[in-house]
């Protein structure tokens, strides 16, 4: 039997290893359900136009834009958020090499810079500075603290 | 931000899949929605239901058909296609190509069908896939069809593919030895092009296409004449691009006039032609 077309739907995803049931609205993006339905508030919204890259969260493993996605959309997902990464409250060593590297200055596009350079670095562990760059360059950061940025995520390569 | 109200179902077949485009009125298909999303943002359009695509795996396949065409379904996402081994065996341009088109997240959801479905004469697909002489198959109601890039793209967003129909797959013949090139100007590394050019060289010669120059890409006839039983050296492929700009009509924004559209169409040519050349096996 097909579902007719409706205004809201219950969705069931992963979030952070937690899983959440919850009714939402079509229309609902899915960086405001994070935000805003869950309470995540570390997922930032930039530009809200695709471009900056500061709402980047994973999906099924994959870095995305979730200001471009629906909720609705990730139903069924696993989806991990910048909270995701210190779960146990001891930082990954991308964020400890953020940390030492200074790689944050105003800090509002660190969650989707995190995000980005973690997927990055579970499918090359050891990059070079060219890989980085281009696995960055849906990132946007407003201070143009590029260089510290992408030593951090370098350094993390390089240590393990 | 907060989109209009809009209705949502998630078909589990491609035909409840065309019999909601049909039903409903307003009805748009969502694939990826690296363009939908934001088109719904700025309010540019407005669909009353969107068909969410995501759950039609027989659209995600990558595959060679009985007569050795690569085709690729419509919910193909960029990253998958320059991951694939098919891809690169049978076109390796549309890997490359792809590999250009915005940033990772962006090629993790925005999909093949999806990029010629906008129509958007700025995207890379589509002179692309008119110089590979990629075929389309529409599915509908009453069955499907199969047409060629020149009767696919008909003007700025708008396809073939009418209501209640599906864009399903498209088919790439296999380079066979011939040689692709792809070249352009871009607003920022990978960002919007302000004018592109795809080329394929092979033995009956060369098929040039040129993107953001009209409504949909443009053949670069006269210059594919002039290359006809060329030698593709770069002083002949420079000399066959003379006039090319003049032919076209570009349009004029804030990224460039309708003048430098033309300089940057002779430019662009001549850099896919010679890039495709330089590719050819075959020759």
């Amino acid at each position: 039997m097909m579902d007719a077309p409706a205004r809201s739907r219950a969705i069931s995803l992963e979030v952070n290893g937690e899983q959440i049931e919850m009714e939402v609205q079509a229309r609902r993006l899915l960086v405001h359900f994070i935000r805003d339905d869950l309470g995540l508030t570390g997922t930032h919204v930039g530009c809200d136009t695709g471009n900056c890259g500061a709402c980047t969260i994973h999906l099924d493993g994959e870095p995305v834009k979730s200001c471009m996605a629906l909720a609705v959309q990730a139903d069924g997902a696993k989806i991990r958020t910048v909270e995701g990464l210190a779960a146990e409250g001891e930082l990954t060593p991308l964020q400890q090499a953020f940390n030492t590297h200074h790689a944050l200055q105003c800090g509002y596009c660190t969650p989707g810079m995190l995000m980005s350079a973690t997927a990055l670095l579970e499918r090359t562990p050891h990059p070079t500075e060219e890989e980085v760059r281009y696995a960055l360059q849906g990132n946007l950061c407003r201070c143009t603290g590029y260089v510290n940025i992408v030593e951090a995520v370098i350094a993390v390569g390089g240590s393990a | 931000m907060l989109l209009r109200e809009v209705d949502y179902a998630r078909p589990a077949t491609v035909e409840e899949a065309i019999s909601l485009l049909a039903k409903y009125e307003g009805a748009r298909p969502l694939a990826g929605g690296q363009t939908i999303v934001n088109v719904m943002k700025a309010r540019v359009a407005a669909p009353d239901v969107l068909v969410d695509l995501a759950d039609l795996d027989e659209l995600r396949t990558i595959g060679f058909s009985s007569d050795g065409l690569l085709e690729i379904g419509a919910m193909v996402t960029y990253t998958q296609l320059m991951g694939s081994s098919e891809v690169e065996v049978a076109r390796p341009i549309l890997a490359e190509v792809a590999s250009t088109i915005a940033d990772v997240q962006v090629r993790n959801r925005g999909t093949v069908g999806g990029n010629v479905c906008v129509s958007d004469p700025t995207n890379h697909l589509p002179p692309l896939l008119t110089t590979l002489g990629a075929t389309f198959t529409i599915q509908g109601g009453s069955g499907e069809r199969t047409v060629s890039a020149e009767e696919f793209f008909i003007g700025v967003y708008v396809t073939a593919v009418g209501e209640g129909e599906l864009l399903t797959k498209i088919g790439v013949p296999p380079s066979s030895g011939s040689g692709d090139g792809f070249a352009g100007v871009t607003i920022g590394k990978h960002g919007t092009y302000i004018v592109n050019a795809a080329a394929t060289i092979s033995g009956d010669g060369a098929r040039i296409a040129l993107g953001c120059v009209g409504a949909t890409p443009v053949r670069a006839t006269a210059m594919e004449e002039r290359l006809a039983g060329s030698d593709f050296s770069e002083e002949s492929i420079r000399s066959a691009a003379d006039g090319l700009g003049a032919s076209l009509d570009p349009p004029s924004d804030v990224h460039g006039s309708s003048d430098f559209r033309r300089h940057l169409a002779e430019v662009s040519a001549v850099r896919a032609v010679s890039q495709a050349a330089e590719r050819r096996t075959g020759a």
